[in-house]
């Protein structure tokens, strides 16, 4: 036999280049992203009583806590904004995150008996779980858009919504879904050997949240805690996302541009570890889950 | 181009698996991997590890599944892949598939390869039976449009059209498998590796299924890699084999051959003779022998008799054993079992005893069998079990059965008493 099949459609080989994507590969498969995202919206809810009503009482309540322990009982200050609609904006931006980051987090562990059976780029996975949350967000940012209505004509609150940076809010949303994306991938990857993580990311996220600026505004984690802890939270990426989104929505906070450049550069770095980790990991994880 | 197409060329395909547990252990083992990577030196953990042989004990924690695996497939072949139990046929497959990845080597391929390993992957209960369809197809590669335009003739083809709009999860098992199966063989990838779907469903559908995958292989002119340990099914697929051993290609050729080298290689790991080379303090089995009238033998004429010679020691006093063996068929199938329960031989004193055992001729059909031997006392312990060590093999000499050979007619052609009366 001649050599003159040296054009392989694919190879499959041992050795594997640091970054080896094969988008083409993703591209092909992209009907079966449509296709997983739509399960993950029928599924989601079937067999419960109230469904989707899940996705608004959830962040409702966490709102009405925050509002009792941190603004009332804690004398958080919220500006001329009322702290309920303060709390829920942070919240439901923050959900969104939450649930890409828990949700892509068991990847390979949840979904190793169909990993172990078929061959499909597995990002594809992560990726669905990121695109269906935005459902979820869409649901929830209806409810803040209601209780903004709502604040704003019956109780007559002076809210301003800063108009000209309204294209910001897209790109926040895709900086909290890569920044999700980025992190469950490497504790998916991590985790197919080590299960010890999995215990962390549950109680991790809870914690998180407090160093992410949510409950409060970043000035006040300056003012109060001027040292190591103000400076975590301060350049923490997720609580400057939570800040512009709430500068954005209800005038409150500050909006610096340096600051969301390097929030940005930080997303999106931590999205490509992420993905190289993720596709060296998908090789072989089956013979170690 | 040679009229040959070379489709899948696999080069000195190696994997290897870490035996035992992951704990904490392992992470010195990742450390010291990742720092000779780090140095450029190559992983220390591949230069150890044994063949995989199951049976033997294991000296170091790693294990070739697969060894320098070595073979090329034309476009529109239907090769076979045999071999026991552990012989790294699913690992094989497993990498075909893209599941896992070589340890070393690589494999080549001009076509799409989609796996039929397991149907109904990824069905999800609160689904339709439709909506199932869709899932179930883009996740084994297929696009939306391609499903939509084979729909009809998958739900035909699966006989659940009734349901089709209903939750899977209200469906019985059969039917999902029926819907998953229907799925799979509506696939039209380049290159198809189809692991023992034929043990699916009810008798019915497990026809309709070996027979669309005999249209997929020989009307389609498919290339199709067929793992199996149906040698029957194999023979009537396949046009080329390859017979794995302990991880590493020990044949390669048609499958005639193939199969052939299989069956005999079988053989030759077990023997018309066993001798007990440790045998106990106390009773046990010292030898067995397959005999043809006085002479040792490994293949009897179909009108021939079997007789098998054991000779046993006995230590104990009143020990009242017994001796048994089961005959098994190249399928695993239990043929039948005769013990000395039931006949004048007894084994109760001290001593060495010669007892044999005659098959009846003319009852086997032609095919293997082999052996299982127990002996053991009565409802109270097994002195020693002796399985794939002997072996005969029945040859086809009037049994007036060869024009039926590619039916299942069974083992055993029992002498029935027919009667026939002209009743006008």
């Amino acid at each position: 036999m001649k050599d003159t099949q040296d054009k392989w459609l694919y190879v499959i080989s041992s050795k594997h280049r640091l970054i080896d994507f094969n988008f083409a590969d993703i591209w092909r498969y992209r009907d079966l992203l449509f296709l997983f995202v739509k399960r993950d919206i029928i599924t989601a809810y079937k067999q419960t009583i109230l469904g989707p009503l899940w996705y608004v009482i959830q962040p409702l309540f966490t709102s009405v806590i925050f509002t009792l322990i941190f603004n009332n009982l804690g004398q958080i200050k919220t500006g001329s904004v009322d702290p309920f609609l303060f709390n829920l904006t942070g919240i439901t931006l923050w959900n969104y995150f939450k649930q890409c980051l828990t949700g892509t987090s068991n990847t390979f562990t949840k979904n190793q008996n169909i990993f172990g059976k078929v061959y499909f780029p597995r990002v594809i996975m992560p990726i669905s779980v990121t695109i269906s949350n935005l459902l979820k967000l869409a649901i929830q940012l209806l409810i803040l858009v209601g209780f903004y209505i709502y604040f704003l004509a019956v109780q007559g609150d002076d809210l301003i919504f800063n108009l000209i940076y309204m294209w910001l809010l897209p790109l926040y949303v895709l900086l909290m879904a890569l920044f999700g994306l980025g992190i469950g991938m490497l504790l998916s990857a991590m985790t197919t050997k080590y299960r010890d993580l999995t215990v962390l990311v549950s109680f991790g996220v809870q914690l998180l949240m407090y160093l992410s600026a949510v409950p409060y505004p970043l000035s006040e984690a300056k003012g109060k805690f001027p040292n190591l802890v103000g400076k975590i939270v301060e350049y923490n990426p997720l609580s400057q996302i939570i800040e512009g989104f709430r500068f954005v929505v209800i005038n409150v906070g500050a909006l610096e541009l340096n600051k969301l450049i390097i929030t940005s550069i930080i997303c999106v770095s931590i999205f490509l570890v992420g993905l190289v980790v993720f596709n060296k990991t998908e090789k072989s994880f089956i013979d170690t889950v | 181009m040679i009229d040959s197409d070379v489709i899948l060329k696999v080069e000195n395909l190696s994997k290897q698996y870490r035996l035992g547990l992951i704990g904490t252990g392992t992470i010195s083992h990742d450390l010291n991997r990742w720092w000779n990577k780090i140095k450029g030196k190559e992983d220390p953990y591949l230069k150890i590890g044994e063949s995989n042989d199951r049976s033997s004990g294991a000296n170091s924690d790693y294990v070739w599944a697969l060894r320098d695996i070595n073979f090329e497939v034309n476009r529109g072949e239907v090769l076979g892949i045999i071999g026991k139990n552990g012989a790294g046929k699913s690992t094989l497959l497993k990498i075909l598939s893209r599941v896992t990845s070589p340890t070393l080597g690589t494999i080549k391929s001009n076509g799409r390869i989609a796996s039929l390993l397991e149907v109904g992957t990824g069905f999800h209960p609160e689904m339709t039976g439709r909506e199932n369809v869709y899932l179930n197809g883009a996740i084994l590669g297929m696009t939306r449009a391609e499903i939509t335009t084979k729909i009809d003739e998958i739900i035909e083809f699966s006989g659940c059209l009734r349901y089709i709009d209903t939750p899977v999860k209200r469906y019985s098992s059969g039917m999902t498998v029926r819907l998953a199966f229907a799925v799979a063989a509506h696939l039209e990838p380049d290159i198809l590796v189809v692991d023992e779907v034929l043990a699916v469903g009810d008798a019915e559908f497990q026809k309709k299924a070996i027979g669309k995958m005999q249209d997929i292989s020989k009307g389609q002119g498919r290339t199709v890699l067929f793992v199996s340990h149906n040698m029957a099914s194999v023979k009537s697929l396949c046009t080329k084999a390859i017979v794995l051993e302990h991880g590493q290609v020990a044949f390669a050729g048609n499958v005639e051959d193939s199969l052939d080298y299989y069956l005999n290689n079988t053989m030759k790991s077990s023997t018309s003779l066993y001798i007990n080379e440790e045998p106990n303090e106390g009773s046990d089995i010292l030898e067995v022998k397959v005999l043809k009238k006085d002479e040792l033998a490994d293949a009897f004429g179909f009108n021939e008799s079997v007789s098998v010679s054991y000779k046993i020691k006995v230590e104990e006093e009143d020990l009242s054993a017994k001796l048994g063996f089961k005959a098994i068929d190249q399928l695993e199938r239990v043929v039948f079992t005769s013990n000395t329960l039931l006949s004048e031989v007894g084994i109760t004193n001290q001593g060495t005893y010669t007892i044999r055992v005659a098959i009846p001729n003319s009852i086997l059909l032609p095919s293997h069998y082999r052996l299982a031997i127990g002996f053991h006392i009565h409802k109270k312990k097994l002195i020693r079990k002796l399985d794939r060590l002997i072996q005969f093999k029945i040859e086809e000499t009037g049994s007036g059965f060869e024009t039926y050979q590619k039916d299942d007619m069974g083992c055993v052609l029992l002498d029935c008493k027919w009667e026939s009366q002209n009743t006008n």
